[in-house]
C-alpha cells in the first residue's frame, strides 16, 4: 500500500521539499548529488553507448553477412569490433546495471536518501562519461584500439601496434576502472550502512544482495586490470618489458592478469541482471521469492567463486594438464549456485499466480537463455571440448548467450518494470509484448546458428571468411537475427519515448511491488521518503501494518529526519539506527575533479608528460576546494531564511 | 569438427552429442516448467501438490544442487580425467615423427626436423601416424587448429607447445589461426594433405632437393631477375644464393595448393597478380609492392612455377 499524505502530513512534507529542493536548469544537473539524477544521467549515457556499440554490432554482422564481403576492410573492422566489445562491457552493461538501475534504485530498495557518498557519486558518473569519450574520441580520429577488448600482447605492444590505437585502450581502461572502483565503494557502503532502521541484513531484498556481490568482485577485480594496463603502457611509452619473453617477461602475465579480471567481470555483469529478476519475479507471481536464504547465499558465492576460474580462459596456451582439472573443476562448481537460482526464480513463477506482463516475459527470455548460455558454459569446462571449439563462434555464441540474453534482457525488462516509477507513466504493454517477442526472436536467430558455425571450424574476430566451406547460410541467418534484434530494440525504445510523452499516469504501485521504492511518489521526491521507512521483511510493501504505521508517523511528525539533508545510518548486522547523518549537498567539485583527472589522461596519450603532471597537480587543486567547501546546505539555508522571515 | 578424421576428434565429437543431449534434457524441463506455470497461471501453488511450501523448496534443493552435482561429476569424470589424455600433448616416444609450425604474419612455415625440408602453408603427413606438431611463433600469438583432426594449440612467444597430429584417412584438411593475430588474421589459413605412407615419403625426397634448374629461356631470365631484385633478401630458394628469411621458403613452391596461406589459388595467374600487387589481394601483408615491370613478372612466375 502506498503512502497516503494527510493535510497534517503535508505541512511536514512542504518542509522536506524546500530542505531538498535541488538547484534549477542545467546548472542542477551539472551540481547534482542526487542518485536518481546520476542515475538518469548514468541511463541515457549507457543508452547512448548502446546505441553505438549496436551499431558496430550491425557493421560487423552486414560486413559477415556473405562470404568475401569487402563492405569494410580489415583495419575498420578490427577497431569495429575491439569497440564494440568494449563499449559494451565498459561502456553499457557496467554503468546501465550499477550506475543506472543501482544509482537509482538501491537508495530507494533499502529506505535511504542518497547514496553514503552523493559526491563521489557525482564523481564516478563525470569519470565514467569522460572515459567513454576518451575512448571513443580515438574512433572519431580512426585510432581506435584494434587488438581486441581482450588485447593480448605481443599484438597489443609498440613493435606490432605502433600508432596510440591500444593507448586510447590502456589510458581508457585504467580512467574508467577509477569510476567503477568509487562506485562499488560507494554501493558497498551504501548497503552496509545506510539500510532503514530495521532491515537487517536477513531482511534486505534480494536485489541489494546481488548489488553487494557485484560492487565487492568489481572492487577486488579491477586492480589486476589496471595493474595489467599500467604495465602495458610501460611497455609501450617507457620501453619496459613485462610481457617481452626475450628480456624475461612473459606474454602470459597479461592472459592472467587480464582474466583475473575479466572472469570475476562476467559475474560483475551477471549479478545485477539477477537482481533486477528477483525484483521482478515476486511481484508479477504474487508470492515471496522461494527459497530466499540459499538464492542469497548462491549471489554471493558466485562472485566468491568467480575469482578461482580464470585459468578457463587459456585452456589453450599450453599449461600442464593438472592446472587446467584444477580450474575447470571449480568452473564446474559454479553450475550449483547458478542452479540454485534458476530453479528458485522456476518455482517462485510456477507455484505462484504469474502475470505474464511485459518484465515478467523478458524475466522468462532470461531464464530460457541463461540456461542455454550456462549450458555451453558447462561444455566449455569439458577440457578436450573446450581446447577444439576455443576462439570460434561457438564461443561468441556462448558469451552472447549470457551477456545478451542473460544480462541485457533482465535490463530491458527492468526498463519496462521501472518505468512507471521514474517517469510516473505507464507503457504500452501490448507494444511492450511485441517487443519482447522480436527481441527474443532476433536473439535466438543471430547467436544459435554461431554454436554450428562455431563447430564446424569459423575462428572468431575474421573481417571475412572464404566461400564453400559451409559458414555462409549460418552467417547470413545471423545477420537476418540482427537486424530482427535491431527492430526488437527500436520498438522497445519507442514504446518508451511514446509512452513518456502519452503515457497512462502510473500511481505510486501500479504492479503490486514488494519493494519500498513503491511506496514513495513516481517520480519520487528528491528526499525519497517523507518518513523513513519502517521495515520487518525483506518484502516491506507487503506489510501493510508498517506502511499504515509510516503513515500515522507522517502525521505525528516521527522519523522524518527534517534538520537538513538528513538521513538514517544504521549497524551492519541488524541495521539499528547507529546516528543521524548530514548529506552533503551539490556541487559543482565533482565535475571539476572529472575535467582535471580527463586533462591528465588526455596528456598521458598524446605522452606529455610534463603537462599531465601539471594537471595532476590541477587535479590536486581540485580535490582541496571539494574539501574546503563545507557541507553548505542550499536546502537548509532556504529553509532557515524563511523561517528568519 | 563435425566430419571427424582421427580417434581425436572422433572422441570430442561424441563428447559434444552427448552434452548436446543432456543440455537439451535440461532446457526442455525448464521450459515444461514455465510452461505449466503459464498455464496455471490463474492457480496458486504447483500442480498435484498444491500450496505447500515445503515443495517448491525441495524443488530447488534437487534441481538446483542434487542432479547437478551428480551430472557435473559425471562429467568432469569423463571429459576432464578420463578423455583430457586423448587431447594432451603426446609423449615424444609415443610419436613417429616431429614436424616444427611457426605462426608468422600471417602465414605459417612448416619445418621438417632433419630433412632440411622448409615448406609454407601446408603440412604433409603420413596417414595412420601419431605426429608431434611443435608450436611455436615468429611474432604474435597464434593458434594451430585442424578442427576435423584434432584441438587447436597456440603459439606463443618463447613457448615450445605441442599438440598431436593424427589422420585416420589420406584427404586435404583445412587448418586455420583461431587467435587473433592482427589484420589479416581472416587470411592465415592452412591445409593438412594426409597421404598414404609411400606417397609421403615420395613428397618429402622430392622436397628434400634443391631447387629445379632453369630450363626455359624465360624460366633463366626469371631465375635472374629474382636473384637481382628484392625477392631475393626476403625469400629462400635452396641452391640459389636467395637466403632471405623473411618471407616463406619458395624452394617448391611451385608444387604449392595455394599462395599467401590459402588466399589465392597457386596458378600462374593468380601468381602475376600477386607479385604486382600483393597489398591489393592481401592488405597489410608484409609483401610490399615493389613495382615490378610485367614483362618481368612473367618471367619470374614462370621460373616459379617451374620448382616443383
Amino acid at each position: 500500500m502506498a503512502t497516503v499524505i494527510t493535510p497534517a502530513g503535508q505541512r511536514h512534507v512542504e518542509r522536506l521539499e524546500k530542505i531538498w529542493a535541488p538547484r534549477a536548469g542545467v546548472l542542477g544537473w551539472l551540481m547534482t548529488t542526487d542518485h536518481k539524477r546520476i542515475g538518469i544521467m548514468y541511463f541515457f549515457t549507457a543508452l547512448a553507448f548502446f546505441g553505438a556499440g549496436g551499431v558496430e554490432a550491425e557493421i560487423i554482422r552486414t560486413q559477415l553477412m556473405t562470404p568475401n564481403n569487402h563492405l569494410i576492410g580489415p583495419q575498420a573492422y578490427d577497431e569495429v569490433f575491439t569497440m564494440h566489445g568494449i563499449t559494451m562491457i565498459f561502456l553499457f552493461v557496467i554503468p546501465m546495471t550499477t550506475g543506472a538501475f543501482g544509482n537509482y534504485l538501491l537508495p530507494l530498495m533499502i529506505g535511504a536518501r542518497d547514496m553514503a557518498f552523493p559526491r563521489m557519486n557525482a564523481l564516478s558518473y563525470w569519470v565514467y562519461l569522460a572515459s567513454g569519450l576518451f575512448m571513443y574520441y580515438s574512433l572519431a580520429n580512426g585510432h581506435a584500439p584494434n587488438a581486441g577488448w581482450f588485447d593480448y600482447v605481443p599484438l597489443a605492444e609498440r613493435a606490432f601496434d605502433p600508432g596510440n590505437n591500444i593507448d586510447f585502450y590502456g589510458y581508457g581502461l585504467i580512467f574508467n576502472g577509477i569510476s567503477s572502483t568509487m562506485a562499488s565503494i560507494n554501493f558497498i557502503v551504501t548497503i552496509f550502512k545506510m539500510r532503514a532502521p530495521g532491515m537487517s541484513l536477513n531482511r534486505m531484498p534480494l536485489f541489494c544482495y546481488a548489488f553487494l556481490a557485484t560492487s565487492l568482485a568489481l572492487l577486488f577485480a579491477l586492480p589486476s586490470l589496471t595493474v595489467a594496463c599500467i604495465f602495458l603502457e610501460l611497455d609501450r611509452e617507457l620501453g619496459f618489458h613485462f610481457y617481452d619473453p626475450h628480456f624475461g617477461g612473459d606474454p602470459l602475465l597479461w592472459q592472467n592478469l587480464f582474466w583475473i579480471f575479466g572472469h570475476p567481470e562476467v559475474y560483475i555483469i551477471i549479478l545485477p541482471a539477477f537482481a533486477i529478476a528477483t525484483a521482478i519475479i515476486p511481484t508479477f507471481s504474487h508470492r515471496r521469492m522461494v527459497a530466499f536464504p540459499l538464492v542469497a547465499l548462491a549471489e554471493i558465492l558466485v562472485a566468491f567463486l568467480g575469482f578461482g576460474v580464470w585459468v578457463h580462459h587459456m585452456l589453450t596456451v599450453g599449461f600442464a594438464t593438472i592446472v587446467y582439472v584444477y580450474f575447470t573443476a571449480a568452473s564446474l562448481i559454479i553450475t550449483i549456485p547458478s542452479a540454485i537460482q534458476i530453479f528458485s526464480w522456476i518455482a517462485t513463477i510456477v507455484s505462484g499466480k504469474p502475470q505474464f506482463k511485459t518484465p515478467l516475459l523478458f524475466i522468462c527470455g532470461f531464464i530460457v537463455y541463461f540456461i542455454i548460455g550456462g549450458l555451453s558454459g558447462i561444455t566449455l569446462a569439458a577440457i578436450p571440448f573446450d581446447q577444439q571449439v576455443h576462439d570460434s563462434y561457438y564461443v561468441v555464441a556462448h558469451f552472447h548467450f549470457v551477456i545478451f540474453g542473460a544480462a541485457v534482457f533482465p535490463i530491458l525488462g527492468g526498463m519496462y518494470f521501472w518505468f512507471p516509477k521514474v517517469t510516473g507513466k505507464m507503457y504500452r504493454e501490448r507494444w511492450g509484448q511485441v517487443s519482447f517477442w522480436l527481441t527474443a526472436l532476433g536473439t535466438m536467430v543471430t547467436f544459435m546458428p554461431m554454436h554450428i558455425v562455431g563447430i564446424i571450424g569459423m575462428p572468431r574476430r575474421n573481417w571475412t571468411y572464404p566461400s564453400g566451406l559451409g559458414w555462409a547460410g549460418y552467417n547470413l541467418s545471423e545477420t537476418i537475427g540482427a537486424y530482427i534484434l535491431l527492430a526488437g530494440l527500436l520498438t522497445i525504445f519507442a514504446n518508451l519515448a511514446w509512452s513518456l510523452w502519452r503515457g497512462e499516469p502510473a500511481g505510486n504501485d501500479p504492479w503490486g511491488g514488494d519493494t519500498l521504492e513503491w511506496s514513495t511518489t513516481s517520480p519520487p521526491p528528491v528526499y525519497n521518503y517523507p518518513v523513513i521507512p519502517t521495515v520487518s521483511s525483506p518484502y516491506p510493501m507487503w506489510d501493510t501494518a508498517d506502511r499504515e504505521r509510516d503513515n500515522r508517523r507522517l502525521e505525528r511528525g516521527e522519523g522524518l529526519m527534517e534538520l537538513g539533508h538528513q538521513t538514517p545510518s544504521s549497524t551492519v548486522q541488524d541495521a539499528e539506527l547507529e546516528e543521524v547523518l548530514e548529506m552533503p549537498s551539490s556541487s559543482i567539485w565533482p565535475l571539476l575533479t572529472a575535467a582535471s583527472l580527463t586533462a591528465v589522461f588526455a596528456s598521458l596519450v598524446l605522452t606529455h608528460y610534463w603537462i599531465a603532471a601539471g594537471f595532476v597537480v590541477v587535479l590536486g587543486c581540485t580535490l582541496i576546494g571539494w574539501h574546503w567547501e563545507s557541507l553548505s546546505r542550499h536546502g537548509v539555508m532556504a529553509y532557515e531564511q524563511e523561517a528568519h522571515a | 569438427m563435425l566430419n571427424d578424421h582421427s580417434p581425436q576428434a572422433h572422441d570430442i565429437m561424441l563428447l559434444w552429442w552427448w552434452m548436446l543431449g543432456a543440455g537439451a534434457v535440461v532446457l526442455l524441463g525448464a521450459l515444461a516448467m514455465l510452461l505449466i506455470g503459464y498455464i496455471t497461471r490463474k492457480r496458486p501453488g504447483l500442480p498435484f501438490f498444491g500450496t505447500r511450501e515445503s515443495v517448491p523448496q525441495i524443488m530447488v534443493l534437487v534441481f538446483g544442487i542434487a542432479i547437478p552435482a551428480v551430472v557435473l561429476v559425471v562429467l568432469f569424470a569423463v571429459a576432464d580425467v578420463y578423455l583430457v589424455g586423448k587431447t594432451s600433448p603426446p609423449s615424444p616416444k609415443s610419436t613417429a615423427m616431429t614436424i616444427h609450425v611457426i605462426g608468422r604474419q600471417w602465414w605459417w612455415e612448416v619445418d621438417y626436423p632433419g630433412t632440411g625440408v622448409v615448406t609454407a602453408n601446408e603440412i604433409h603427413i603420413p596417414t595412420r601416424t601419431r605426429i608431434n606438431v611443435v608450436a611455436t611463433t615468429g611474432d604474435v600469438i597464434h593458434s594451430f587448429w585442424v578442427p576435423s583432426l584434432n584441438r587447436k594449440i597456440d603459439m606463443i612467444p618463447g613457448r615450445l607447445n605441442r599438440v598431436l597430429l593424427y589422420a585416420s584417412n589420406p584427404g586435404a584438411y583445412r587448418g586455420q589461426c583461431s587467435q587473433f593475430c592482427g589484420l589479416e588474421h581472416a587470411r592465415m589459413a592452412l591445409w593438412v594433405f594426409a597421404q598414404p605412407k609411400a606417397q609421403f615419403e615420395a613428397w618429402l625426397h622430392g622436397q628434400e632437393r634443391l631447387a629445379a634448374k632453369p630450363s626455359t629461356n624465360a624460366e633463366r631470365l626469371g631465375e635472374a631477375y629474382f636473384l637481382s631484385d628484392q625477392c631475393a633478401s626476403c625469400h629462400t630458394i635452396a641452391g640459389t644464393p636467395a637466403r632471405g628469411d623473411v618471407g616463406p621458403n619458395l624452394t617448391h613452391v611451385g608444387s604449392r595448393a595455394t599462395l599467401a596461406a590459402l588466399t589465392i589459388p597457386n596458378t600462374p595467374y593468380w601468381m602475376s597478380k600477386w607479385i604486382a600487387n600483393p597489398q591489393a589481394i592481401k592488405p597489410g601483408v608484409q609483401m610490399p609492392d615493389l613495382g615490378v615491370p610485367p614483362a618481368q613478372i612473367k618471367d619470374i612466375v614462370a621460373y616459379l612455377e617451374s620448382l616443383k
